[in-house]
């Protein structure tokens, strides 16, 4: 065999093992792109079954709907004993007092922890760490006390106050990560300047600290836009429900024609996390994969 | 004295004055509450009259409430189903994902979106949809298998697994930790191990495996922890009742039930630090079982 020859098929050895490499890629793709449907097929579902009459949600099992039932999203909005405008209006306020709690206590407390110097500062810190695994279970019947004692129950205190004081101690966390990645030189040279740590905190710090605040932001308004416990158990008037608490109660009422109102409004409640999703995507990736927040 | 002996030196005043908010939420609204439940465990109250002292009566009664001890029963069940299934995908789809595919960002983003849902109230409304009689999985079932399969939302059998399902839809936030991890493995382990002669199944075991373990570790405890308290996808399933026949009374579900519907916050309380029990317990299980299969750094 000449070198030539082998060379050839050296060569064509390769091209074959290149295109089996390029279509075991191809399964790869076409598996993964199966499993991405099947994942998103209930949520594709429910935006279907939102627009089909009540009657025909579970016999008409097709993907396109036949005539867009809007009645579905009207008869929803409407809401069973306040409409949805009051539920979605609720929870917006009550998400965004929360991000502002959120942003401006936990990053206090983080400048403290990454740039202060101060007495006890390591067993706080570990103690710190500790109530991020701590279940709230623990504290949830004194709070609900507390709360009742000081005439807070049906108001949406109980919820933001807690905010405002960086009860959310994995969101102190992101932010003492991200502050020890701020180069020290700045805040010395500030220092330098006769600037003391208020105002280093608040013309170095703070601003370059934005992009962990967006993070916090984001997860903060998602989790509290969604959460369920601590509304069912501190608002107990319609008027004052969130949008999960509205759900529940399209739920519970139970109509025949309710199916579809149900559906439509479940979708809609989806909308505003879709939109911070897709605007947010890679901040709420990035925060998970560098903290291990629970997502 | 000069501006660095000034930084140097403790600030106590002004450091306090940042930490303010969390000392007094830590002390308001964990330390105290905390306190407070503990001490409320051990006595009958009712949130109208003054608690009573009960000694470990709570404590007693949690071992013969044959309800309590379903709650239990139900929430382990899940915990064990649910936490290695949810892991399982995260880290098979995570590792699938790692060989350099093109459109990693998009596959990434779709996986991740039903975690971020999946803990609304609107989820769990649209699976208990699914998975009635006359939802969609059993429309696939009758027409493609003639299979008339039962209501999985309202059989005692099969009610639990449904919410199992719900959770292992959800791997996606433990799929975006182990991929972040699997991109610190760095490519010079590989090679060595390549010229060593392992191959990709051996590179696998030896390399990836070993140092996966610190993100594997990490995950399956907040997982965990998650999991016990795991609570809304429980009560829209159940419709608030834990049913059918308590299959899916969650420990948290029986919780909120003996505290905000019987006002029973002494019992209650007792519940609550059981489970706070429960939970440290498992974690220093785990944190114990850490040095027997978990490599950190060098030592590998």
């Amino acid at each position: 065999m000449t070198t030539t020859e082998t060379h050839n098929m050296t060569s064509d050895i390769n091209r074959i093992t290149e295109r089996s490499k390029a279509r075991s890629k191809l399964i790869t793709h076409g598996l993964l792109i199966l499993f991405a449907l099947i994942m998103l097929y209930p949520l594709v579902w429910l935006a279907v079954s939102s627009l089909k009459p009540s009657n025909i949600i579970f016999s008409d099992t097709s993907i396109i709907p036949r005539h867009f039932e809007w009645q579905n999203y009207t008869h929803g909005w409407a809401g069973v004993a306040a409409p949805f405008k009051v539920f979605f209006a609720n929870s917006f306020v009550i998400a965004i007092i929360a991000v502002i709690g959120n942003v401006l206590s936990c990053s206090f407390v983080a400048y403290a922890f990454a740039r202060l110097d101060f007495s006890f500062k390591k067993p706080l810190f570990a103690l710190m760490m500790m109530t991020i695994m701590l279940p709230m279970h623990a504290s949830l019947i004194p709070q609900y006390i507390l709360f009742n004692w000081l005439g807070w129950v049906n108001t949406i205190l109980p919820i933001v106050t807690p905010k405002f004081l960086a009860v959310e101690a994995f969101f102190v966390f992101l932010m003492i990560q991200f502050i020890r990645g701020i180069p020290r030189e700045l805040d010395e040279a500030a220092a330098i300047d006769g600037a003391g740590p208020i105002r280093i905190f608040f013309s170095i710090i703070l601003p370059l600290l934005t992009p962990a605040l967006v993070t916090t932001a984001v997860f903060t308004f998602l989790w509290t836009y969604e959460d369920f416990l601590t509304p069912l158990i501190y608002l107990t008037s319609i008027e004052n429900y969130t949008v999960p608490q509205g759900l529940r109660l399209l739920q519970a009422s139970r109509g025949a024609g309710t199916w579809g109102a149900m559906l439509a409004m479940s979708l809609l409640s989806l909308v505003p996390m879709f939109i911070i999703f897709f605007i947010f995507q890679r901040k709420l990736i990035d925060g998970i994969a560098t903290t291990g927040l629970k997502g | 004295m000069s501006k660095t002996q000034n930084i140097s030196k403790k600030q106590n005043g002004v450091a306090f004055l940042f930490l303010s908010p969390w000392i007094v939420g830590f002390l308001v609204f964990t330390l105290g509450p905390m306190l407070g439940s503990l001490y409320l465990s051990f006595t009958d109250y009712d949130l109208f009259s003054a608690p009573t002292w009960a000694g470990l009566e709570n404590y007693a009664k949690l071992g013969s409430d044959p309800r309590y001890l379903t709650s239990l029963k139900v929430t382990l069940n899940y915990v064990l189903f649910s936490v290695p299934l949810k892991l399982g995908f995260a880290l098979f789809i995570a590792l699938i994902l790692n060989r350099g595919l093109r459109g990693l960002g998009f596959y990434r983003s779709v996986f991740y979106l039903p975690s971020l849902l999946g803990g609304s109230v609107a989820v769990a409304l649209m699976w208990r949809q699914i998975f009635s009689y006359d939802g969609i999985i059993n429309q696939f079932l009758w027409s493609w298998f003639g299979y008339d399969a039962p209501s999985w939302i309202t059989n005692p059998d099969y009610a639990l697994s449904t919410l199992v399902l719900l959770a292992a839809w959800q791997f996606g936030a433990p799929m975006v930790i182990f991929l972040a991890g699997l991109k610190q493995i760095p490519q010079d382990m590989y090679d060595a191990a390549a010229i060593d002669g392992a191959r990709p199944v051996q590179q696998f075991f030896y390399v990836t495996v070993p140092l996966l373990t610190p993100i594997i570790f990490f995950n399956f405890v907040m997982q965990t922890i998650g999991a016990f308290q795991a609570f809304t996808p429980s009560y829209i399933i159940s419709d608030g009742t834990g049913g059918p026949a308590d299959s899916t009374l969650f420990y948290t579900l029986y919780l909120y039930e003996q505290a905000f519907t019987n006002f029973e916050m002494g019992y209650a309380s007792a519940i609550a630090w059981v489970l706070v029990a429960i939970i440290g317990l498992a974690t220093m299980v785990s944190f114990l079982s850490a040095k027997y299969w978990v490599h950190y750094g060098d030592e590998g």
